[in-house]
């Protein structure tokens, strides 16, 4: 039965029925079912999920609904474990995305963070209309492999400019790559930006990632 | 009017009307439409702009004269919004030295104005909904109304002694505040108006003379937010097709007023939920596109020229956005490629557009020149076409490239 179970699960949150998913994660962990195991099967749901966006059978109401299932099973398990968790799990590399000052645009940036951790990637978010020195900051610290800035509005251009060139003058450019997206980017704004690759949607983020990280 | 004046509208209309029935005008038609352009054009801060009424007739007035465009946006309904919103308290934008600097323009903040579970007060009233509900959620001058009380419930001597309401300090305080906005908002009315009535007796043909907007985005941007809206598309499926198909009939109904009054057949319709990327096509057609085409059709059966702003890329939908009668309306595209949209829509309706925004921002006059006879060249062919930049001119343009923008259809004719 809890094989079925643990298939009904990953179908039900895939396929977007959302009350029986949750209906069914509540019963499997009052019936003693192990949270790590229901977490991990939310994360198979979730890899699905990505993978049906990247064949164009999802979108955005998808990803939203899916991430809003993933929080509420979590909330449901995450207090029921007792034990540590054991090792981090593996990586393919570690991304830190931001919007650029100015711009107070979100949907585009939530998405990309979405994709990538749904394919293995440790992303570090750090909002909308960031300064220029909170990203100098946060790349001191976490020494991201990639750079992911985000804008929607056309006055980003410049904002995306003026972040790329204080990064190489504080010398933290180094290998680190950097992709920008959203709006109006194209391949004029990446010239004049002097970012390493622009991508027009998620998946183009997570296909520049891995190509760069190796993943 | 001047006769000068008089013919050069007259000669104006022709050209864009021409277009507009898909036939070949005598050039192709350019639009200049900006939302806070002016500023940079006129060396003044966004906050400068955003808070002079008379200088924005005055910058205004010298691009027009400078640019000469077929068709005209009046500036102010979108620069010169800084005193009404002070004074209506307005909380859905943050603008200069309103939670963002004095050069950075002005932005939505995507929030929930609308619970889940306030579909159904909508649906049973959408006006008292509004009213006691939605304004004071969104403009702290209707702060009060709240306390409005449900008047349909009154009658004979109880609807005259229920007037006691309008005492309350709560909501007299309310509509104190409300006609302080109200007298602002006549005031920047009042500037376009002459704005308008001048440039159109110096033979300058305004724009639009309505903005609308598709019931999919008033619900999902202005009231639900973007979560909210994308996951009711699962949750709530019938409550949401329910109140879009009201929204329509309240959004019909005032657009069609407000154009009437206007100088101009035009509406401009910026759209932001069309997109590709945002929904699947069957999503599409069913939650996006009925109560849209409801308000394309009510629009031109009004005599209306509907005109769209397909914002970001809308190849996907080109095919199902073609189901309206035939050269009565304006498609202005953001970034769909318009050679593309010309093979699917030529016959169907004039393409508007599209001068990347990277382009006008970044590049150099010359490439503008290039990109533009290149549109000229191929869309224009047959006619059907208004050149314009992708969402009209970035408000970081170098004014070179408008320049270029607007020689170029007096250097370049279709092949």
């Amino acid at each position: 039965m809890s094989q079925d179970d643990e298939k009904r699960l990953v179908d039900m949150m895939a396929d977007m029925n959302e009350e029986e998913a949750l209906a069914l994660a509540r019963a499997m962990l009052e019936r003693g079912f192990s949270p790590l195991r229901v977490l991990e099967l939310c994360r198979e749901a979730m890899d699905l999920v990505g993978k049906r966006f990247e064949k164009g059978e999802y979108f955005l109401p998808e990803l939203i609904l899916a991430g809003e299932m993933l929080e509420q099973v979590g909330a449901m398990a995450k207090p029921l474990i007792r034990t540590a968790p054991g090792a981090a799990p593996q990586t393919l590399g570690r991304v830190l995305i931001g919007t650029v000052h100015g711009d107070l645009h979100d949907i585009g940036k939530n998405i990309v963070t979405f994709m990538l951790d749904i394919n293995s990637f440790e992303v570090k978010d750090i909002g909308i209309d960031v300064p220029v020195e909170k990203f100098i900051e946060v790349i001191r610290e976490f020494k991201p492999q990639v750079l992911g800035l985000s804008g929607f509005l056309t006055l980003a251009f410049e904002s995306m400019k003026e972040t790329i060139a204080a990064i190489e003058a504080a010398g933290l450019r180094g290998d680190m790559k950097i992709m920008i997206g959203g709006g109006q980017v194209d391949e004029r704004v990446r010239a004049y930006t002097g970012a390493d690759a622009f991508g027009n949607n998620a998946m183009a983020a997570v296909a520049l990632c891995r190509n760069w990280t190796g993943g | 009017m001047t006769t000068t004046g008089a013919a050069l509208h007259a000669e104006r209309t022709q050209r864009v009307m021409e277009a507009v029935a898909l036939r070949q005008p005598d050039r192709v038609p350019v639009g200049f439409h900006t939302m806070l352009w002016l500023a940079r054009y006129g060396g003044i801060t966004i906050r400068e702009l955003m808070y002079g009424y008379e200088r924005t007739t005055e910058l205004g007035r010298r691009a027009l004269e400078e640019f000469q465009p077929d068709l005209f946006a009046p500036p102010h309904q979108f620069a010169t919004l800084g005193p009404v919103m002070e004074a209506a308290g307005f909380k859905q934008l943050q603008w200069p030295g309103h939670g963002v600097g004095d050069n950075q323009p002005y932005q939505y903040i995507d929030r929930e104005y609308m619970k889940a579970e306030e579909y159904d007060d909508y649906l049973f009233d959408p006006t008292g909904f509004y009213l006691s509900k939605y304004m004071p959620r969104v403009m702290g001058a209707a702060e009060g109304l709240e306390e409005l009380p449900a008047m349909p419930g009154f009658f004979y001597m109880r609807l005259v002694v229920g007037t006691r309401s309008f005492s309350n300090p709560r909501v007299a305080g309310a509509f104190a505040a409300l006609k302080t906005a109200g007298d602002e908002a006549q005031r920047l009315v009042k500037h376009q108006s002459a704005f308008v009535e001048e440039m159109e007796a110096k033979g300058f043909v305004v724009g639009h003379g309505a903005v609308s907007i598709a019931p999919f985005d008033l619900l999902g941007d202005y009231m639900r937010g973007a979560r909210g809206i994308m996951t009711d598309m699962y949750r709530r499926k019938d409550k949401m097709l329910a109140a879009m198909e009201k929204a329509v009939v309240f959004i019909l109904r005032q657009t069609i007023a407000t154009c009437k009054a206007s100088g101009s057949r035009i509406i401009f319709i910026p759209t932001h939920w069309a997109a590709d990327g945002f929904m699947s096509l069957q999503q599409f057609q069913t939650f996006w596109w009925p109560t849209f085409r409801r308000l394309l059709l009510g629009l031109i059966e009004a005599d209306l020229i509907p005109m769209p702003m397909w914002e970001a890329d809308c190849t996907s939908r080109l095919e199902t956005i073609a189901d309206i009668p035939r050269g009565k309306a304006i498609y202005w595209f953001e970034r769909t490629d318009l050679v593309k949209a010309k093979q699917v829509l030529g016959d169907i309706v004039c393409l508007r557009g599209n001068i990347p925004a990277s382009m006008m921002t970044t590049g150099t006059p010359v490439e503008v020149d290039a990109y533009c006879r290149h549109l000229i060249e191929t869309v224009g062919k047959a006619g059907g076409f208004i050149l314009d930049g992708s969402f009209g001119i970035p408000d970081e343009s170098p004014v070179e490239n408008v320049r270029a923008m607007f020689a170029a259809v007096r250097k370049y004719s279709p092949s």
